[in-house]
């Protein structure tokens, strides 16, 4: 669909050797990062994130029903992402695709496989009953870094999510149980110059990325490698390194925004 | 269903409004980056975004019209946007929605001036609370003059209904829930034409006459908060800084 990335890649190319993107930005420098908790009155909890122009929005809804017959005692989350047609020219409405269903999933095993949703506690009656966490993500305005902007505004959703029981005659309403939540940054490259936070220009051009999950101890939680290039060794240990300074720096801004 | 509930007392309205009051209404120009045109629209409690893309040829092929552009607009619900979380997807409601939003926009951009292209308009909303619709084509259309879509007019939607036997504007939540009528309605305020009307209900002529006129009066107010918003955003940027 878009011809730009052809014509604009040996300019991508030929900043990058002289060490410059396109926006002024250094290899491991993110665009500015806005995080805006508790937007939507009718979701239990959501959040708005803005990285550069990217613009993502996450709502959470909960409801009960019946848990998994592997884990009785579990509380049940699932994740969804739309990439609505609103926020890009090449976007089409329609069932999920394959790039909304890895973006959906990258974001769901983030926040599953660090247990930061302490699911344990989100049962009702055993085996009967459990809360099922709905993560919804909608992307608003896509200029690159869907990756990042969409696990970290789920996280800052989740962070002020409520879970409603007085609506359903359950007691009273309290804070979803959560843990720390690890933070992924997304890196790609192109020939042979790795940068983080890609633009849409840059993602477009890109033949390897790579997303990496930390926690504020400096270890990895979670990565996804894409696309069909490779990355040596050292360059993702330059990565790795790259996402735990950034990692820290975005939590210590997420916890802000979110009052914690 | 709690049918005592009393929507109308000493002439207030449950959130505190008079019968012929609107919700308040903030109108942003110009939100998105990659869109060609968009709004960010808030009505009460809905909030809603519109984004505009084209004229651009119409995909499919047979969807396109020799003589003229075709308009889509698509109205889409967030899942999150409700108290009982939304399947994502369009559903019947959604679908009929989108239809009569296209035909009010068709009438009046210049659309034969663009043969075989298509318009489209997205319209997300993203918290919804009563008369959604109307949010969207109003916010819809601030998109469109934002996109640059030469159109006859910039058309504008509001809505007025009946509670317990009183004719008022803008319907809330709890009156669109258990209020005996809705009528919400678009016009092209410079000719007072009606583009778009839909009813549910029960009204007497006599109140179809009051609820359609204070309807009408609504939405020249919502016309001038729509005029403001646009000449706010290029007036405060002129051109070549």
């Amino acid at each position: 669909m878009t011809i730009t990335p052809s014509i604009k890649k040996d300019f991508l190319i030929n900043l990058a050797k002289n060490g410059n993107r396109e926006d002024g930005r250094k290899f491991d420098e993110y665009r500015k990062i806005e995080i805006e908790p508790g937007i939507i009155s009718k979701a239990e909890g959501s959040a708005r994130v803005k990285i550069g122009n990217t613009q993502v929005i996450s709502g959470i809804k909960l409801d009960i029903g019946e848990p998994y017959p592997d884990s009785p005692d579990s509380g049940v989350m699932t994740t969804a992402a739309e990439l609505i047609p609103l926020a890009s020219p090449d976007f089409e409405s329609g069932p999920p695709r394959e790039d909304a269903i890895e973006l959906a999933r990258v974001v769901d095993r983030g926040i599953r496989e660090s247990k930061a949703i302490d699911l344990d506690k989100l049962c009702i009656e055993p085996g009967e009953k459990v809360w099922i966490i709905f993560i919804d993500i909608h992307i608003i305005d896509y200029d690159g870094n869907l990756f990042d902007a969409a696990s970290l505004a789920s996280l800052a959703a989740l962070m002020t999510t409520t879970v409603p029981s007085e609506r359903f005659d359950l007691g009273e309403n309290y804070p979803l149980p959560l843990k720390e939540p690890p933070i992924s940054c997304t890196s790609v490259k192109f020939n042979d110059i790795v940068v983080m936070d890609p633009s849409l220009d840059e993602e477009l051009i890109a033949e390897a990325r790579l997303t990496v999950a930390t926690d504020n101890n400096g270890d990895i939680r979670a990565m996804q490698k894409g696309l069909n290039g490779s990355f040596n060794k050292e360059e993702i240990k330059k990565v790795i390194k790259a996402s735990i300074d950034n990692g820290k720096k975005i939590q210590e801004q997420l916890y802000k925004c979110v009052g914690k | 269903m709690d049918t005592d509930i009393k929507l109308l007392e000493n002439g207030k309205r449950l959130d505190g409004r008079k019968p012929d009051e609107l919700r308040s209404i903030k109108i942003e120009v110009g939100v998105l980056h990659r869109a060609e045109g968009s709004c960010y629209l808030e009505w009460g409690s809905n909030k809603i975004i519109a984004a505009v893309y084209g004229p651009r040829e119409a995909i499919p092929r047979h969807t396109q019209n020799p003589l003229r552009a075709i308009v889509n607009a698509k109205y889409n619900m967030a899942a999150f946007s409700v108290d009982d979380r939304k399947r994502p997807g369009p559903d019947r409601r959604s679908r009929e929605i989108s239809k009569v939003i296209s035909e009010a926009l068709e009438n009046i951009i210049l659309v034969e001036r663009y043969p075989r292209a298509s318009i489209d308009v997205n319209i997300e909303v993203l918290d919804a609370e009563a008369g959604t619709r109307c949010a969207g084509l109003t916010a819809a259309a601030v998109a469109l003059v934002d996109a640059g879509i030469p159109m006859k007019d910039i058309p504008v939607a509001c809505a007025a209904g009946k509670i317990e036997d009183q004719i008022v504007l803008d319907l809330g939540k709890e009156e669109d829930n258990y209020g005996s009528a809705d009528l919400p309605i678009a016009i092209s305020p410079r000719t007072g034409e009606i583009l778009l009307l839909q009813m549910d209900g029960h009204l007497t002529l006599d109140e179809f006459d009051k609820a359609l006129d204070l309807a009408i009066k609504g939405c020249y107010i919502v016309s001038d908060i729509q005029k403001k918003a646009i000449t706010d955003k290029f007036e405060s940027k002129p051109e070549g800084n």
